[in-house]
Parts: structure tokens; sequence; C-alpha cells
């Protein structure tokens, strides 16, 4: 064995240790990514994955109305936490449409039936396509969408309670 | 006074851990005798302290003693004594002072009851424990003092998280927290034998107890861990790959890797770098559990109090002791001495190859819970689920298997693959069999159901398959251990790919009287009424459950209310049928009167569940066989010892 080599396990660990005291010191840092703020969504059409509720396309964000677009998923655990911010923004009348990444219909209807379903529409992106196509790295993610199809907000991480308020400001300002 | 008492047992406890640590470096240091010889009776009595505070603790707790913060915070007078009871570790302090009080006692045991190691191997690993415990005790004195009193005490506390009022729950942290600290014996051991270069076969002997034990424990904490979350949560499923269960799987994982290398260094003198540098992970793994769980650095469905400055302090102490051995391990592992070599075809090598997997898997689960972490310095926040474990750990794992099977049936040193392929040819048989007759009988599946399936099969027949041929009632019992724990292995395999192969599920808005259909399960709602327990109250569904002629079942599935904190859990109802559960939820009700109801059944499931305890039984085997063969040897050497004065003495 090399002698460098016996010092690798220690280099990992210390790689580990510097970024989780990153995360430690900032621990609520909630930047705004601005990637696709402007950006028209990109075309594209998911199919339904949960009975009784349409699938997504882009023509259903392009009516006139500003929306939600939440990508999120039933094995997700941040998103579990979300849940309830996202069914107070349904309350105030905000319309709201999902992106589901690699689930499976069964799974994402049990996750709907704990967690309450704030979804107009959701689609069913197995393989992530669209979610990287806007732009989108992890789960959840909401999007604010103007009633053409341009994306004004993009929210990266977990609604807390406090974002509430930042997002329905966000929609009622893009109507 | 009691909660003065606790206070002041662990301020002793901490000054004596210190105490401990410069006695047994002086000692080591000068090579000291006298100095040695004392550092054993302090880490007696600085285990006794930690155990009077964990007493302490308890007892204010028992007595709702609503002066002390901790008890304000997480009990309430009206609660049934068990929760009273397992209140005192149901919560951060508590909990990390359960962590110390185990870790103190096992430092004792050590000090006590260990007489294979060389004396100097000894202290030192006694000072490594030291500093451990002086640590954790240091946490617990300045970051989390579990006996804070209130000057103006409420006339009553604000209970127990309900997810956390079960029976099982009461008893889970304890067990898993057993194992955590045997490990940190283990890591203990490594260090002293870095330290004093004495990495051998000796001390791979008195460091496998501590490993077994561990590995017991934690296997124990993970199969009871899961099987609460499947009851309890009511979602129906066993294993979330939830940050808070990597954390207790991670060192599993590190554990079973390290048990199998020191049974390879105590009996063939193999693999000494790889047997430290494995306790070294084992334990780090054990911290690094504790660090997401109490630093809330990570989102979990396990609600944990959050602070950012505890868990600074833990990456504190995390950087001390794993970065410190790690140093450690670089520098003196150079000088540790090569064990025997071995064939790639040999005991050995399917060994080694398990360890490489095994650390893979381990990786992959690791990288999997750390990924948020890293993701979030560069101002991503995101979750990595279920289908990002199963994919990536799911082949290795049957690889992992498959080698499983073949390792048991080599020879040490050295074997010859073709007599290893007439060996397997069984094992092999029963794979193929079991594969032809699923495809045959079971409908269609997915191919990693069909093979962990088929591969189940195989692996069950070749872990007996050591027992063939063979004497069984002079057959050691650590080979039925081996037996055993590898039986539990395709138990649990068996268990956990039909389940999710074949369970069904049903969702139905229900009124009383109409029926709904599960797998083969028929299920009538007869009625809703309300129930009164001791500190909640509930809404109780009446569910008549028939499987074809049989004759119908009551389940009552709950939700219940708890007014303290306000929170309503669901209580599923489970009947366990010789071939699978069905798993009943009560949901809500709507406006019409419809009851909502989930309802699963689960083939095979409680295999999972049996095989975990097959797992642990088996190490409790091996640990036994371990001990008596000791005893006979010593025995032996005793009397063989007696008959050479006896010759001596009379000239025979």
């Amino acid at each position: 064995m090399s002698r460098w080599l016996l010092w690798l396990p220690l280099a990992l660990f210390a790689i580990v240790a510097v970024f989780a005291a990153r995360e430690l010191r900032h621990p609520n840092d909630r930047t705004v990514y601005s990637a696709m703020n402007g950006e028209p969504v990109p075309n594209f059409a998911l199919p339904p994955i949960v009975s009784g509720k349409p699938g997504l396309a882009i023509a259903d964000l392009k009516t006139g109305q500003p929306r939600l677009l939440n990508v999120f998923a039933s094995w997700c655990m941040p998103c579990i936490v979300e849940a309830p911010q996202l069914m107070k923004l349904k309350a105030q009348g905000i319309p709201i449409d999902a992106i589901a990444v690699r689930d499976t219909g069964p799974e994402l209807a049990a996750f709907l039936a704990r967690n309450g379903d704030p979804y107009a529409r959701i689609g069913d992106d197995r393989d992530s396509r669209v979610q990287l196509a806007l732009g989108s790295a992890g789960v959840p993610e909401t999007f604010v969408i103007d009633g053409r199809g341009v994306v004004v907000k993009q929210h990266v991480g977990v609604i807390s309670d406090d974002d509430v308020a930042a997002l329905a400001k966000a929609w009622r300002d893009a109507r | 006074m009691i909660a003065e008492t606790g206070l002041i047992a662990l301020w002793l406890a901490a000054t004596l851990a210190l105490m401990q640590l410069a006695l047994a470096a002086l000692a080591v240091h000068r090579g000291d005798d006298t100095l040695a010889a004392a550092v054993r009776p302090v880490a007696i009595v600085q285990g006794a302290l930690a155990l009077l505070a964990m007493a302490a603790l308890i007892r204010v707790f028992l007595t709702s003693d609503m002066s002390v913060a901790l008890v304000v915070a997480n009990s309430h007078s009206a609660k049934p004594w068990l929760y009273k009871f397992a209140g005192a570790w149901g919560n951060h302090e508590g909990s990390m002072l359960l962590w110390v009080t185990i870790l103190g006692l096992a430092g004792a045991a050590v000090a006590a009851l260990e007489r294979r190691l060389a004396e100097r191997t000894l202290t030192a690993t006694l000072g490594a424990q030291a500093a451990i415990a002086l640590g954790f005790y240091a946490f617990l004195l300045f970051a989390s003092n579990p006996f804070a009193r209130l000057f103006d005490p409420p006339a009553d506390g604000q209970g127990l998280n309900p997810l956390l009022q079960d029976p099982g729950l009461a008893f889970h942290p304890p067990t898993l927290y057993a194992g955590y600290v045997g490990l940190s014996v283990a890591f203990s051991f490594a260090v002293g034998a870095m330290i004093t270069r004495d990495v051998g076969p000796v001390f791979a002997r008195a460091m496998r107890p501590w490993v077994l034990g561990a590995w017991i424990f934690l296997t124990l904490g993970i199969t009871a861990g899961s099987y609460w979350a499947y009851y309890e949560l009511g979602w129906g499923g066993w294993w979330f790959w939830d940050p808070v269960e990597n954390a207790s799987l991670m060192p599993w994982l590190a554990a079973t890797a390290l048990l199998h290398c020191v049974s390879v260094l105590a009996t063939r003198d193999g693999l000494r770098a790889w047997t430290v540098m494995l306790a070294v992970v084992a334990f780090s793994m054990s911290m690094l559990g504790t660090f997401l769980v109490r630093s809330g650095i990570l989102t979990s469905v396990h609600a944990f109090a959050v602070d950012p400055s505890r868990g600074t302090f833990i990456l504190i102490l995390l950087a001390l002791y794993i970065g410190g051995a790690l140093a450690l391990f670089a520098t003196r592992i150079g000088s540790v001495r090569a064990g025997t070599t071995f064939d790639p075809v040999s005991r050995e090598g399917a060994l080694v190859a398990n360890n490489l997997l095994l650390s893979v898997i381990l990786g992959v689960v690791l990288i999997g819970t750390f990924y948020p972490i890293v993701a979030a310095s560069f101002g991503t926040q995101l979750s990595v689920g279920p289908p990002f474990f199963e994919k990536a750990a799911g082949p290795i794992a049957l690889v992992l298997f498959a080698i499983m099977a073949a390792g048991p049936l080599l020879r040490w040193r050295r074997d010859d693959a073709r007599a290893l392929l007439k060996r397997m040819a069984l094992p092999i048989a029963a794979t193929a069999l079991a594969a032809v007759s699923l495809i045959a009988l079971a409908g269609p599946m997915t191919i990693l159901a069909l093979l962990g399936l088929a591969l189940a099969a195989g692996l069950a027949v070749a872990s007996v398959a050591p027992l063939f041929g063979r004497n069984l009632l002079r057959t050691p019992l650590f080979v039925y251990g081996m037996v055993v724990a590898h039986l539990g292995i395709a138990v649990s395999l068996a268990g956990m790919t039909a389940s999710n192969a074949f369970t069904r599920e049903t969702l139905v808005a229900a009124t009383i009287g109409e029926p709904a259909r599960v797998g083969p399960w028929r299920v009538v709602l007869r009625g809703i009424r309300p129930v009164i327990g001791d500190n909640w109250t509930a809404l109780e569904g009446r569910l008549e459950v028939q499987r074809g002629e049989a004759p119908a079942l009551l389940l009552k599935p709950q939700s219940r209310f708890f007014a303290n904190p306000p929170t309503t859990t669901n209580e599923s109802a489970i009947l366990t049928a010789p071939d699978g559960q069905l798993y009943t939820v009560l949901g809500q009700s709507d406006a019409r009167g419809r009851w909502q109801l989930r309802l699963w059944w689960k083939p095979w499931v409680t295999l999972i569940w049996f095989g975990g305890a097959l797992i642990a039984f088996g190490g409790l085997l091996s640990i036994a066989g371990h001990a008596l063969r000791d005893r006979r040897q010593k025995r032996r050497a005793i009397e063989a010892e007696r008959a050479a004065a006896y010759r001596e003495a009379w000239g025979a």
C-alpha cells in the first residue's frame, strides 16, 4: 500500500466534515435561483399518473392565468414537510400543478391520501426529463409561472411557513 | 435534590474520565505499571457514576418532577408509567445521557473483565474509551444539561410526542445505543492496539465479543425499528431510506464487515490493516448517525430537536475522534506487519470480497444520505429517495448474497474452484428450481424480484450446507451461529422481495356495511365508535375481515387524538396470517359519512423481521460458542500444566 493512500480516508472525512460544517453555519440559507427567471417553460407533455387526475402539458400552463408548478415525489421526505404549506396556498385560491418525479401511481396516491392533495394536474415524469429541462436539480422545487408560460420565480427546496406569503405575492404580481 | 444528585454524579464521572485519560496516557508513555494498575478501578467508578446520573433522571421522570425543565418539555403527569420511564430517554438530553451511561458501563466492563489483552494495550484502550466519554460528558454538561431546573415550575408538563408512546419504541433507543456503544469499544481497542503496535490475533479475539455484541444489538434495533415504523407510522412500508434509518443501517453494514474481518484476524492472522480500518469506520458511522439525528441537518420524518449549535458541538467531537483515529491509522498502520497471505479462491478471499461489497453498499448509503448536505453547500436543496438507494444498492446486494452463499463452503487459505462448484451444486440447483417454479406458478414479476426470491432459496440451502456430513453433536456452537445468521439473511431477503413484489393495496371510501376487497380478503366496515384511553380519545373502526370460507375476524384500526400536545395518530390494525399480514388504517370521514380506509395485503412480510431475529440469534450463538471454546481451551491448558507438574514431581 503506498503511503499517500493511507491518508485518503482522513482526506475524504475532512471533505465531508467541511461540507457539514458549512451547512450548519448557514442552516437557513435560502438563495433564490433565477436560472429560469424570465424564461419560457420548455415544451413538454406528460401523461397522468394517478387515476382521476389529468396529466400536464405546456398548453395547461398558458391559459392566461398564473399558476404554481410544484416538482415533487412521494419518496421525498422534505415534500412531506412542505405539504401543509401547499395546502395553505391552495386555500388562498392559487392553482397548483405538479410534476411527479420518478414515481409510481399507487405510491403517489397513498402520498396524496396521507398529506393532502393541492394539485389540479399531475404529470408523470418517470425519468426526470422534464424536471431537468426545467433546470430543476432536486425535489421539492416550486415555480411561479405567469399566464403566458414564463417562469417569474423559482423556489428551490421546501416551502416553509415564511415562504408562503412570498410565493402568494409572486403569484398575485404575475396576474 | 434528586436532580442535583444526578448533576453532581455527572460532573464527578466527567472528572474521573479526565483522570482516566491522563493516567492511561502517562502510563503508556512511561511504561509505568503502577500507574496502569490505577486505570481499571477509575474506569469502573466512572461507569457507576454515569449509571447513578441516569438513575436520577429516570427517577425525576417517574415522579413527574415539574421543576426540571426536561420533564416539563417531555412528560405529563397523566401519562402511563411506562412512558414516563421511557420518557427519560425519549428526548435529546436524556438520550445523550443514556448514550454516555452505556459508554461508561461498557468501559467499566472492559476494565473489570478483559484478561486476554496485553496490559499496556488495555491501558491505551481504556484511555481511548475515556477520551470518547469525556467529549460526551462535556457535550451534556455544557450544551445539553438534562437536569436544568425551572425557577417557576408549571402545574404540568407538555407530554411526550405521541408517536413515541409505544412499548416498542420505549426500548428501541437503548437497544440501538448499546450497539453504537459496543462499536465505540471496538474503536477504542483499535486505537489502543495502534498506539502500542499490537494488532494481532490476541487483539482480535479480545475485540470479537464486543463487535459481535454490538452487531446483535444493532440487528435487533434495526429490526425492531423497522417493525415500529411499519405499524406505527401507518404507511404500510417497512423501510423508507430516511436519514434516521440510514443512520442505524450504516454502522450495521460496517459492523457486519468488521465482524467477518475480526474472525479472519483471530483465526488466520490476516487482514490486519482492514480490521483496524473497519473498527474506525464502524464507530465513525455510529457517531455520524448521532450527528445526523441530533443536528437537524437533514429533514427526516422522525421528528427530533433541531439545534445547529449542538450539531456544531457533535461535529467537533466527530472531527477530533474520527480525524484523530484516521491520522493515527495513516501514521501507524505502515509499521503493523502484514499478516499471513492467502489465495483469491479461499475463505479469506470470499470474506475480502464480502467486505468490499459491504463497503460499496455502505458508500452508496453514505453518499445518498450526505449528498443533500453537499448539494446544500452549492445552494440546492433536494432529497435522495428510495429510487436511488434501491437501484444503486440492490444489484450489489444480490452479488453479495451470491458470495455469501459460497463463502462458508470454501476452505481457508487455498481452495479449488472446481471443488467449490461441486459443493455449490445443491444451492445452485435450489436457485434454479425456485426460479423455474416462480416463473411457472407465481405470474409476472420484475427481474429483481425473481432474482431476489430465487437467490433467497439458494442462499437458504447454502447456509445450512456447512452442516452436511458433519457430526452435529460435535459441531462447535459458533458454526451453528454462522448457519443461523446466514439463514436469517435468506429469510429476510425472501420476505423483502415477496412483500415488495406481491403487495396489494386498496384505498376505499367505505360506507357502513359495504364490502371492499384486497388480495384474497373481503373487508366490511361494520361501524365506528369512540374509545377512551389513558391520555387519548379515539375513533375506532370495526372491520369484519374474511378470507374465502374461513370464519370472519374483527380488526379495530383507530384514529387517536392526544391532548398533550394536540396530535392525531393512526393506529393501524394488523392481522397476521401464516402467509402474510392484512394491514388496515382508518382515515378521515367525508361530508357524506363515508370513511377512508387503506387496506394492504402483504404476503410473507413477517419473514423480514423473523429473519432479523434469526440473524441476531445467530450472533448470540456465535458469542456463546466462542466463549465456550475459550473456556474449554483454558481448562485444557490448566490440566496439561497440572499433568506436567505431576509427571515432574513423581518422575514419571
